[in-house]
């Protein structure tokens, strides 16, 4: 047994809330200086060279890359061997992000009511999402989500018939009716199988993966390959001003489905990719 | 590379219709801003005969929603928001004079045609690079709905805002200029 105090969470949290949106991730910016090289747009280069500058300033200065800091999106994996005490996590997991977002001069940018429309002033509530795992850590993954990538999002619900092509199409077309809007280029994370609610889950779960890499299953790599291949052949490219960098990386995450059910669905996520982890 | 423009705030239809999609520019004078919300409230006041809080004519309009300014800062970061959210509001402040708005993503059918008639362009500035932007912004001031906070109006002084003519009044779009030009057929 691990006893863990849930002020180290808020802590934690208001922490992953500032890095998160000034210093974006190492993978990221390799991922984006590799493009800047293939790309064959004059424009297209020039757009990408201003985002590397402005990751640069974000992390000199300490300021947000983006003024769109998100909706806060928590992952916790906790170990079966953790007792927490304190208080309510849901509540730690929010005083960090009421405090981050306070603290670290970021944008409040959560709504109460999707229909009323009055701003929380904290950006709080968080989404969060948590796993119970062996062990007796800690893990939490932070991941400030931007409302206009997030609203290109899709899901569908494919027969078994359409296959993978069926996948391939809906994925490609997602991306090809998003155009500039998501603020390409893109991270494209791909949900497959499962249930409605459960494909949109590892979609989400996809985009948080190191940018670039590839699934560990050899028939989802080479969807993964491909649909990047196509998607790049559709001429978006940065802030969809046209070139060949439309999205720096597809994720495919899939899980076992209901035999009359083709899941699929595709979550959207800009260049400002913000994802930090800590493990207490 | 190509030149900018520069262009100085108020813009007189002389200028709009001169330029092209395409064209990069660089603004300096005043720019005012509204996103989603200002925008229901503004076209609620047109729609009950009420002044708004700025004259639009001649002038141009930027979708943000800036993060809150650091001791020392006129204005946090302020990247551009994407504009077709703000599509079915947009047409009725262009017919009354505005001369231009300022985001990122396609505009719709509607609003390119309310361009085309009364002589007005859609700028993108690039989305994300916004503590870049921000550096260009000299003066900020909340002239209308405070209480919107990120989504307030605000009057902002610019030098040498950077932003690239997607629709002009012509009818030519980058976005499907550029997009042809890199197409590789599947």
């Amino acid at each position: 047994m691990r006893q863990i105090n849930t002020e180290q969470i808020t802590d934690t949290v208001e922490k992953l809330c500032t890095d998160a949106n000034y210093n974006l991730g190492e993978d990221l910016i390799t991922s984006l200086s590799g493009a800047l090289e293939k790309e064959e747009s004059p424009l297209g280069r020039e757009v990408i060279t201003q985002l590397l500058e402005n990751a640069e300033i974000g992390r000199k200065e300490q300021v947000p890359v983006c003024q769109d800091t998100g909706f806060a999106i928590i992952f916790i994996e906790l170990g079966q061997e953790v007792v927490l005490a304190g208080g309510d996590l849901r509540e730690a997991i929010n005083e960090g992000i009421r405090h981050g977002y306070k603290n670290g001069l970021l944008r409040k940018s959560i709504v109460k009511n999707p229909i009323d429309r009055i701003n929380t002033g904290d950006n709080t509530p968080a989404v969060i999402h948590t796993d119970i795992v062996p062990g007796d850590k800690l893990k939490i993954t932070f991941d400030a989500k931007g409302g206009g990538c997030e609203n290109m999002s899709r899901s569908a619900m494919l027969t078994p018939a359409q296959g993978r092509e069926g996948v391939i199409d809906f994925v490609v077309e997602t991306v090809r009716t998003a155009g500039a809007n998501p603020c390409p280029p893109i991270i494209v994370g791909v949900g497959l199988g499962g249930t409605f609610d459960y494909s949109t889950l590892l979609a989400k779960r996809a985009i948080l993966r190191p940018v670039g890499s590839n699934n560990k299953d050899k028939t989802i790599a080479s969807l993964e390959i491909g649909l990047l291949e196509k998607i790049n052949k559709l001429g978006i490219g940065p802030q969809g001003l046209g070139g060949r960098t439309t999205a720096l990386a597809v994720h495919v995450e899939s899980f076992p489905c209901h035999i009359a059910s083709l899941p699929v669905a595709v979550n959207i996520e800009c260049h400002s990719h913000r994802t930090k982890t800590v493990v207490i | 590379m190509t030149e900018y423009i520069d262009l100085k705030t108020p813009l007189e239809n002389s200028t709009i219709e001169k330029l092209k999609a395409g064209d990069k520019v660089r603004i300096s004078g005043v720019l005012y801003t509204a996103r989603d919300a200002a925008h229901k409230r503004l076209i609620e006041m047109v729609v009950a005969g009420k002044d708004l809080p700025f004259d639009v004519k001649g002038q141009l309009l930027y979708y943000v929603g800036p993060t809150p300014a650091k001791p020392g800062q006129v204005i946090g970061s302020a990247g551009p928001t994407t504009s077709y959210r703000m599509d079915t509001y947009a047409p009725t402040l262009i017919k009354m004079g505005l001369k231009g708005t300022i985001g990122k993503g396609s505009r719709s059918k509607e609003v390119i045609e309310a361009m085309k008639e009364h002589k007005a362009v859609y700028f993108a500035a690039v989305g994300g690079a916004a503590a870049l932007i921000a550096k260009t912004i000299k003066k900020v001031e909340i002239i209308a709905f405070d209480d919107l906070g990120a989504e307030a109006v605000r009057k902002m002084e610019v030098e040498n805002f950077p932003a690239i003519v997607v629709n002009d009044t012509a009818g030519g779009d980058l976005y499907d200029i550029g997009r042809g030009k890199y197409t590789i057929p599947l």
